[in-house]
C-alpha cells in the first residue's frame, strides 16, 4: 500500500500536467490511442516472458511518435491516425497475449491498477520517469504554452512547434507507461483529462489552472486508493470516479461564483 | 513570385515587392485578392511556386533568425479554453528570445510589463483575456509580438471586428512603434480607417500587384481598396 501511494504521488502530479496541453491542444483522446497500443506492449512482453512494464513504455513511445508523424504531415487526419493506432493496438495485444496463454486475472491489473502488484522496481522506475517528466515540463512550459495559444505565431517566431509535438506526444506515452499499475491503461487518460477540464471551471491563468489540475490530480489518486484498499475495488476505476467528481463540485463552484459577481 | 495552392489555380501572379527598414506599408485589396497569402510567403509560411521570397537578406522558409519577426495572424485569438491573462500570453512573446530551455529573467519580465504598458492594457494585465473587449485582446496579441522586440511586424486584417476607438488606438501605437522604436510594419486589411493617414507605401494586391506607391496618389476610383474593380 505504501509502495502504491508512493508511485501514485507521482502519477497524481504528472497525469495533469501534461494532460493539461493535450486538453487545451484539443488532442484529449490521443491519452485513449496511446493506452492502447501500449497495452499492445503489455501483451508483448507477457510473450517474450520480460517486463511488461518496459516493453509497454517502448510501445507507447513508438505509438506516440507514429501518431504524431502521420498527423503532422497531413497523411492522415488526427482522429483517423488515431483511430488507426487505437485498434490495431488492441488487436495486436489480444493476439499476443492469447499467444501467450496470459489472458487472466493479472492481466487485468494493467488494464485498471491494482494497489498490491506494486513492486520496488515499479516505485524506482516510476519515480524517475515522473520527476524526468515533471523536470521538462517545467523546462519547456513556456515554449510548450507559446504553441498552444497561438501555434501559428509560435511557428513565425522559429519556436519548434514539430519537435515539441512529438516531446509532448512522447510524454504523454510516459505518462501512461508509468501509470499503468496504479490506474490502468484502459482509464489514465481520464485522469490526464478530467482533472484538468475541472480546475479550468475555477481558475484564473494558465498557471493556477495547472496547479489547480495537479491537485486535484493528486487528490483524486490518494483518495481512490484509500477507498479502494479498504472497499477491496479496482483502485482506477475509483480513482477516476473520484476525479470526475471533481469536476462536478467544480462546475457548482463556477456556477455559484458567476451568481455572486 | 508566383504562387498557387496545391491543384488550385495561381493566387499570386508575377508580384515583386520590397520593403525598406523602418517602412510602414499597407497592403491593401479586397477579400480574397491574396493579401494573406502574401504575408504568408513573405514570412516563409509558404514557399512560392515560382520565383523566390527573402527576409532581412535570407530565404524566407530557411530563416533562422526569427526573433527578429512579431506576427499578429488574421483573426488571432486564442488556441486554448483555459483561463489565460494577459501576462501569460505576453509573455510567451519572450520564447523566441529566450530559447527553447531559457527561463524568464527580472529583465525579460520588464520588457513584458513594458510591452504590456505599451498597449494600453497596464491595468488589466492579470485579467482573464476571454474577459476582455474584442479590441483589447487584439491589442494583448500585439503586446504578445512586440514582447520579442521585433524589426518587423506583421499585422494581418488586425481591425477586423473592433471598434472605431479601438482602430484610433492601434492606429497611435503602431505610429508610436514606428516613430520610437523604427518598427518595420506591414499591415494587410480590406479597410484602413484611422491607420490609412500613417503609412508610407500602399500596396493594393488582387491576384497582383495593382497599385504601389504614396496612398494620396492612389487613384480616385480605387480609393476604397475593398471594392472589387473591374
Amino acid at each position: 500500500m505504501r509502495l502504491a501511494f508512493a508511485a501514485g504521488t507521482f502519477v497524481g502530479l504528472l497525469a495533469p500536467a501534461v494532460g493539461f496541453f493535450l486538453v487545451q491542444r484539443r488532442m484529449s483522446l490521443i491519452g485513449d490511442g496511446i493506452g492502447h497500443v501500449a497495452f499492445a506492449g503489455v501483451a508483448a512482453g507477457y510473450l517474450l516472458g520480460i517486463s511488461p512494464v518496459g516493453t509497454a513504455l517502448v510501445a507507447a513511445v513508438f505509438g506516440a511518435v507514429a501518431i504524431e508523424w502521420l498527423r503532422a504531415r497531413h497523411r492522415t487526419a488526427g482522429d483517423q491516425a488515431l483511430a488507426l493506432l487505437f485498434y490495431t493496438g488492441i488487436a495486436g495485444g489480444v493476439v499476443m497475449i492469447s499467444a501467450a496463454g496470459a489472458l487472466n486475472a493479472n492481466l487485468f491489473t494493467f488494464l485498471f491498477g491494482s494497489i498490491l502488484t506494486v513492486t520496488n522496481g515499479d516505485l524506482v522506475l516510476v519515480a524517475a520517469l515522473g520527476a524526468a517528466g515533471l523536470g521538462l515540463i517545467g523546462v519547456l512550459y513556456r515554449a510548450l504554452l507559446a504553441t498552444a495559444l497561438d501555434e501559428e505565431g509560435a511557428r513565425v517566431s522559429g519556436v519548434p512547434v514539430g519537435a515539441l509535438n512529438v516531446v509532448l506526444a512522447a510524454l504523454t506515452a510516459v505518462t501512461i507507461a508509468v501509470s499503468m499499475r496504479i490506474v490502468g491503461i484502459l482509464l489514465i487518460a481520464a485522469l490526464m483529462v478530467l482533472p484538468v477540464i475541472a480546475a479550468s471551471r475555477v481558475a484564473w491563468s494558465v498557471r493556477s489552472t495547472i496547479f489547480l489540475a495537479m491537485a486535484i490530480g493528486l487528490g483524486s489518486v490518494y483518495i481512490g486508493l484509500t477507498t479502494s484498499y479498504y472497499a477491496d475495488l479496482a483502485p482506477g476505476g475509483v480513482i477516476v470516479l473520484v476525479a470526475a467528481g471533481s469536476f462536478v463540485v467544480a462546475q457548482a463552484a463556477s456556477a455559484l461564483l458567476q451568481r455572486r459577481s | 513570385m508566383s504562387f498557387a495552392y496545391p491543384g488550385g489555380p495561381e493566387v499570386l501572379h508575377e508580384v515583386d515587392l520590397a520593403v525598406e527598414p523602418g517602412e510602414f506599408v499597407a497592403i491593401a485589396g479586397p477579400n480574397g485578392g491574396g493579401k494573406t497569402t502574401l504575408l504568408r510567403v513573405a514570412l516563409g509560411l509558404e514557399q512560392p511556386t515560382r520565383g523566390s521570397a527573402a527576409l532581412f537578406g535570407e530565404p524566407a522558409a530557411r530563416f533562422s533568425r526569427r526573433a527578429r519577426i512579431g506576427y499578429l495572424a488574421q483573426r488571432a485569438r486564442l488556441g486554448i479554453d483555459a483561463p489565460v491573462s494577459v501576462r501569460e500570453l505576453v509573455s510567451t512573446g519572450r520564447v523566441s528570445r529566450r530559447g527553447l530551455f531559457g527561463l524568464l529573467t527580472a529583465g525579460d519580465r520588464a520588457i513584458v510589463e513594458e510591452s504590456i504598458e505599451r498597449v494600453g492594457l497596464s491595468a488589466h494585465a492579470s485579467a482573464v483575456l476571454a474577459r476582455l473587449s474584442g479590441g483589447q485582446q487584439q491589442r494583448a496579441f500585439i503586446g504578445k509580438a512586440l514582447a520579442a522586440q521585433p524589426d518587423l511586424l506583421v499585422l494581418d486584417e488586425p481591425t477586423a471586428g473592433v471598434d472605431v476607438d479601438a482602430q484610433e488606438a492601434l492606429a497611435a501605437l503602431l505610429e508610436e512603434l514606428r516613430r520610437d522604436l523604427s518598427v518595420t510594419i506591414l499591415f494587410a486589411s480590406h479597410e484602413f480607417g484611422a491607420v490609412e493617414r500613417f503609412v508610407d507605401r500602399l500596396v493594393l494586391v488582387r491576384g497582383a500587384i495593382v497599385f504601389d506607391g504614396d496612398p494620396a496618389a492612389l487613384p480616385t476610383t480605387w480609393h476604397d481598396p475593398s471594392h472589387v474593380h473591374s
